[in-house]
């Protein structure tokens, strides 16, 4: 798949097939993440736009501050986010259901009000964070930043998909299906939570670390977009919240109908087509295309 | 060969929410070996007890400790898992299943504690041998047999975690008379099989009293009376009232 990738980035012509595939791939890893706690362990996250934002803010200042190259404002981005997963989590673990999901709502305006409020990074006028102008390897920096979030999306997947299959995974299904059970079966639930919470936020971070390169000026408003925050829910839960596969194939079906909507209806109808999309598969498929497709063919 | 399970000692047990005292002062004893019945009707705290001892509802004041040569281990202030570790395993009140996990997803989980995971492949063979009907329905999910095989399953899961204490709250609740009787049946058979001692709260006096070496009678959160032995516990005034209304 990365060897295809590549490919792609030397065979096809026309650049908007890679900004567009960015936003698709970015929206991989973004559902990958969200379902790591959302969809296996059963805490819904509506704060995803902030741990994208604390990664892409971590990044700028890493290049800003001190010349880092990508992989490190990468990493950078994603361990400032998996910090605040880590110290979120052992707040907001302690409480459940829909309070935990205001809290996550909470965190993120709290992130936002200070990078708003913060002059290094430019306030709410946002800071120019320009790329280098070289890209080793690929024939522009647009299409070397497209293949970055592919080996991210495929990592996380990777990652994901071992979580899923492990005793770790199993333990966050036990707290999925019946949280005090778990417990006296002697899971230990709150060090799954936040182990989970972390590598959740981990991989939101890592997401978003790329993404002042993308646009090159960075500014809370696109960043803390409500589309981040939507589309991390959505796309799980449109895709099966279940297995790895779910979010993957959300992202892609939804992420692909906006790029597509984008261009050929209009730019402000995408998150219309989410909400509408959310709302029919959880009436009638609360499984999602996953949960579906394996009814159907049982 | 006798496995050593510890003495489970609890000494002036307080506990409650909110503004509710559901435990005031309780104290009893489990020694190893034996199956203590702990009787009472429904809001009495038998659940409360059970789950404070393990955990799930913290102490307000007095101690629950373990005893194992001279030994003592305070319970009180750990963690549940904490707790499974040293050996003590719940069958919880209403089975507390994994309904969208499969059988087998469901017994795995209950040797999650570290004690437990090496020998989970020997201990799910066990189970399998000791409920055949569970191996039948390995791949079936959880929330999908009837109640009795659920209660099997509670079981089963408990004891996948080779418990040395298993405690069990109210396992009769909701079942059909013959199906009670038919798992307190298996409640002792597993007991003999893994030499374990047993703590069950149980409100169907008949039916625990069958298998109980001895038992408490907790009435509105206090220990209002000790059976010595069973015989006692048939024999006695106040559970001949507060049960039998003569």
């Amino acid at each position: 798949m990365l060897i295809g990738g590549y490919a792609a980035t030397v065979a096809i012509a026309n650049d908007y097939y890679f900004y567009a595939g960015y936003i698709v791939l970015q929206y991989v890893v973004l559902a990958t993440a969200w379902n790591i706690l959302g969809g296996y362990a059963g805490y819904v996250n509506f704060g995803s736009a902030g741990f994208y934002a604390v990664g892409a803010y971590t990044a700028a200042i890493l290049c800003l501050a001190l010349g880092a190259p990508l992989p490190v404002m990468i990493l950078g981005g994603g361990l400032a986010a998996g910090v605040i997963g880590l110290a979120a989590g052992y707040l907001a673990l302690r409480i459940k259901d829909v309070y935990f999901a205001i809290a996550t709502l909470a965190l993120a305006v709290v992130v936002q009000t200070i990078v708003d409020n913060w002059d290094y990074v430019g306030g709410t006028r946002g800071i120019y964070v320009l790329h280098p102008h070289h890209a080793i390897g690929f024939s522009n920096y647009p299409r070397l930043l497209f293949f970055t979030m592919l080996v991210l999306a495929v990592g996380s997947v990777v990652v994901a998909r071992s979580v899923e299959h492990s005793r770790f995974g199993r333990g966050l299904a036990a707290i999925r299906d019946d949280e005090h059970a778990a417990e006296s079966a002697g899971v230990p639930t709150l060090r799954l939570k936040l182990m989970a919470a972390t590598l959740s936020g981990i991989l939101m971070g890592a997401a978003g670390a790329p993404f002042p390169y993308f646009v090159s000026h960075l500014e809370p408003s696109s960043t803390f977009s409500l589309a981040v925050a939507v589309n991390a829910i959505a796309m799980p839960m449109i895709g099966g919240a279940t297995s790895w596969a779910g979010p993957v194939i959300g992202a892609l079906v939804l992420g692909g109908a906006q790029q597509i909507a984008t261009v050929t209806i209009s730019s402000v109808l995408n998150l219309l087509i989410v909400g509408l999309l959310l709302i029919g598969f959880v009436i009638f498929a609360p499984e999602g295309i996953v949960g579906l497709a394996r009814r159907l063919l049982r | 060969m006798p496995i050593s399970a510890p003495r489970l000692i609890v000494d002036g047990l307080s506990a409650g929410y909110g503004a509710v005292r559901a435990l005031d002062q309780v104290s009893l004893s489990l020694e190893p070996g034996e199956t203590v019945a702990l009787l009472g009707t429904s809001g009495n705290g038998k659940s409360t007890l059970i789950n404070t001892i393990m955990g799930l509802v913290p102490p307000r004041s007095g101690t629950i400790f373990l005893e194992e040569n001279g030994v003592r281990t305070p319970l009180a202030g750990r963690r549940t898992e904490s707790i499974a570790d040293l050996g003590l395993a719940l069958v919880p009140e209403g089975r507390r299943l994994f309904p969208r996990l499969t059988v087998e997803e469901n017994l795995s989980l209950g040797a999650y504690r570290g004690a437990a995971r090496g020998q989970r492949h020997e201990r799910l063979a066990e189970c399998f041998d000791a409920f055949p009907a569970l191996k039948q329905r390995r791949r079936q999910l959880a929330g999908s047999m009837s109640g009795g095989e659920q209660q099997m399953l509670a079981l089963a899961r408990a004891l996948m975690s080779a418990p040395r204490i298993l405690l069990i709250d109210e396992p009769s609740v909701g079942l059909a008379p013959i199906l009670v009787s038919r798992l307190i049946d298996t409640i002792a058979a597993m007991k003999a099989r893994y030499r374990l001692s047993v703590l069950m709260a149980e409100q169907n006096f008949h039916q625990a009293v069958r298998i109980a070496d001895r038992g408490y009678v907790l009435v509105q959160g206090r220990v209002a009376f000790v059976g010595r032995t069973a015989d006692e516990l048939r024999n006695s005034a106040l559970v001949k009232t507060y049960y039998l209304g003569t």
